[in-house]
């Protein structure tokens, strides 16, 4: 990916943000963590991992049947993350 | 009669045979075209909604007003074939309508329970929605079709579903004019998804199409409508119901976090049931793909589509929990009158026309 330099707002005006967001991680209370945004995942040797959507989410309760892909056990074996 | 060459486009559905007094009257109607048809039976679609109406014992099971629901809104999707478009926005026609709907609407906020006093904060509207809809210990539908169902139920499962999800994901989109902020592009983003993120062979119609084909079924809209009982009409109308009127915003996003919420874990188990009769990937592919997509689509769901809409209308609470209760409640419906039917040995589907 290219980085580019945003263009200087006008005095006084808010900034713009970047023309492609930085990726954010979101940590769902009770839930799985979603990925949005140019990451790449991974495997422990450094082989991507299919990915099929633009937003993922990642199991962390350590259930899911689709790791590294939550599946929504989490909510089957009342994990929390309080 | 006059030959109609509009209302047959590309994906309008056939048109059903009628289920009672109120559908022989609307679809002998429906195949004229508006400007002539005589006064007289415009002025009998009104009558014969409200006798409808005053005579069912049970609206949701009630075939005649569900079918002819089911067909109405339809003009507002893909169309049915030989239905002038202009009858969409007939206003004779809308006033018989909305006849069924305010039934239809007393009816479902008269039998579904939802919570009270879920303040307007998005963790308290997150955390009701996945209260409401965490997986039961009860009989499932889904444990029935992943362990038992023969193959043949297979094919009635893949049936009742296909009035909603060959048009997957539709309903809910009526909602995003309707919404604004972070609560729009949280619809927005599931949406797309659901659309195929730019794909069209990924769309989830499309993969349901994938399936009935992998199992030998028509994937065309609307092939089974004639088999489908009230119950599974009554739950495809609800989500009309609340998609097709701003007022009910509210419960169309409750409607689809609930939806969403119940997806992922069934769907193993569908999955499973395919897979036990030796049908490939491409038949589970739809089922597979809605057990990791919709674990992502209820975190959105819940937290920034009905939870930040709460934030942005808190008067709206109680209808985005209205909403996700009528999904829960239509979904046990249908759920009940599918098992019961297979308990007994029967089939789920009426006898085709």
């Amino acid at each position: 990916m290219t980085t580019t330099q945003p263009a200087t707002p006008p005095e006084g005006a808010a900034p713009r943000p970047d023309r492609f967001a930085p990726p954010r991680i979101v940590a769902c209370p009770d839930g799985p963590i979603l990925v949005r945004g140019d990451v790449e995942i991974v495997d422990d040797e450094g082989r991507p991992l299919p990915r099929r959507r633009r937003t993922v989410a990642l199991c962390r309760c350590g259930s899911s049947a689709i790791a590294p892909y939550c599946d929504g056990t989490h909510k089957a074996i009342g994990f929390t993350t309080s | 009669m006059t030959t109609v060459t509009v209302g047959a486009a590309r994906g309008a559905m056939r048109a059903p045979g009628p289920r009672g007094p109120l559908s022989a009257r609307v679809l002998p109607v429906l195949a004229a075209a508006p400007d002539t048809v005589p006064e007289d039976d415009r002025a009998a679609l009104l009558v014969a909604a409200r006798e409808a109406v005053a005579s069912t014992t049970d609206l949701l099971r009630d075939d005649d007003v569900q079918l002819t629901l089911f067909v109405l809104y339809e003009l507002h999707y893909r169309g049915v074939a030989g239905v002038d478009d202009r009858w969409e926005w007939d206003p004779d026609l809308l006033r018989a309508r909305a006849v069924l709907e305010d039934a239809f609407e007393r009816v479902l906020r008269g039998r579904v329970e939802t919570p009270t006093g879920v303040p307007a904060d998005r963790r308290a509207v997150a955390d009701a929605l996945f209260a409401m809809t965490a997986p039961g210990p009860g009989p499932s539908l889904a444990r029935f079709v992943g362990r038992r169902a023969t193959r043949d139920q297979l094919d009635e499962l893949l049936v009742h579903r296909s009035v909603y999800q060959l048009k997957e994901a539709d309903p809910h989109t009526w909602a995003i004019p309707r919404l604004e902020g972070g609560a729009k592009a949280a619809l927005v983003e599931i949406q797309a998804d659901e659309y195929g993120g730019g794909a069209p062979e990924r769309m989830h119609c499309e993969l349901f199409a994938v399936a009935m084909r992998g199992a030998g079924l028509d994937a065309t809209f609307g092939a089974f409508v004639d088999q489908v009982p009230a119950v599974t009409l009554a739950s495809v109308n609800a989500m009309s119901l609340l998609g097709l009127h701003r007022r009910l915003r509210g419960a169309i996003t409750g409607h689809l976090a609930a939806f969403e919420m119940t997806s992922s874990l069934p769907n193993r188990l569908y999955g499973d049931g395919f897979r036990r009769h030796g049908l490939g990937p491409d038949t589970t592919w739809y089922f597979d793909e809605h057990v990791e997509a919709d674990a992502v689509h209820e975190q959105i769901a819940g937290r920034d589509l009905a939870g930040g809409l709460a934030e942005q209308e808190p008067a709206l609470v109680p209808d985005i929990l209205f909403g996700a209760a009528v999904c829960l409640y239509l979904d046990e419906l249908v759920a009940a009158h599918v098992l019961d039917a297979w308990e007994h040995g029967r089939s789920s589907l009426r006898e085709a026309a």
